[in-house]
């Protein structure tokens, strides 16, 4: 599935990085913990998260992920999305809770795994 | 940053501002591109970025910033983060998964769950903490290249 696929899914805005939105995807990490995805995450390429501040950028170029959803509506701040256009990186933006956002992926095929 | 390249290796140097959670990052990020121009393999970048950038937030959050020397040579990477924060009274049970000092607004920030040093230990091939309480710290970790 695309960027543009997830986007769609979850009725989601984008707020950076609209020109990657053909972007190919396989699998995804969740989690609110950036230490968390930086110690489990294995090559997924989008974070779903409701942390909503510029450590999220930081942790996806950190980990090459190329696009991050924040969920329950939270909405990126200038200095994310200035941090997220110079690193190639999509924001989505979407109302849908951690759980449901999960399940509506998952539910299409996006893979997450197993430490 | 300052870049000095003379044989055996690159060194780069880096200061890390202190109670800036924004900007905290930034010199792993330009490690990042650096290793990245320079055609290293991506599974040491990424080892790298990971290691360097928790140390990063940890010398933000625990230390009142610091400096950072990063060492490049054919063998290896090697990394020196330097602060003058209050040091570490109990490196083992620093070193424990789940142990944190940090205070509920660092965790509202994404980090402070205790995962930082073990994620540091883990990602590099060598890794070193010399403290003194109410010195500072001085942690230094390697990531072999071949
Ligand atoms: N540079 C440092 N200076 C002082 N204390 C530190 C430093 N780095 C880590 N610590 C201490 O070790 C603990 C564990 O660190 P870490 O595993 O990175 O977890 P976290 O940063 O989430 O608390 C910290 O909570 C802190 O008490
Ligand atoms: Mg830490």
């Amino acid at each position: 599935m695309t960027v543009k696929d997830i986007q769609s899914a979850l009725k989601a805005t984008v707020s950076s990085g609209s020109e990657y939105l053909d972007t190919e995807i396989t699998s995804a990490f969740a989690s609110d913990m950036m230490s968390e995805v930086l110690a489990f995450s294995r090559g997924q390429s989008v974070l779903i998260t409701g942390l909503c501040n510029p450590q999220v950028i930081r942790t996806a170029e950190m980990l090459d992920i190329s696009c991050i959803v924040l969920i329950r509506g939270k909405e990126a701040n200038e200095e994310m999305i200035r941090m997220a256009e110079a690193r190639n990186v999509v924001i989505l933006q979407t109302r849908y809770i951690m759980f449901s956002a999960c399940g509506i992926l998952y539910n299409l095929g996006l893979d997450g795994g197993i430490i | 940053m300052d870049v000095q390249s003379s044989t055996p290796g690159v060194v780069l140097k880096y200061v890390v501002s202190p109670n800036d959670f924004t900007r905290a990052g930034e010199a792993s990020s330009n490690v990042k591109n650096i290793l990245k121009q320079m055609g290293i393999s991506p599974d040491v970048i990424r080892k790298v970025s990971i290691a360097m950038y928790e140390g990063e937030i940890n010398m933000v959050i625990h230390a009142n910033g610091g400096d950072i020397t990063v060492t490049i040579t054919p063998e290896k990477i090697e990394m020196v983060l330097r602060d003058d924060g209050p040091g570490i009274p109990d490196v083992e049970k620093a070193m424990q998964a789940g142990y944190s000092t940090a205070p509920e607004q660092v965790r509202s920030l994404g980090f402070g769950a205790g995962m930082g040093l073990p994620n540091m230990k883990n990602y590099t091939d060598e890794m070193k903490i010399d403290t003194v309480l109410g010195v500072g710290t001085t942690v230094t970790m390697s990531v072999y290249i071949s």
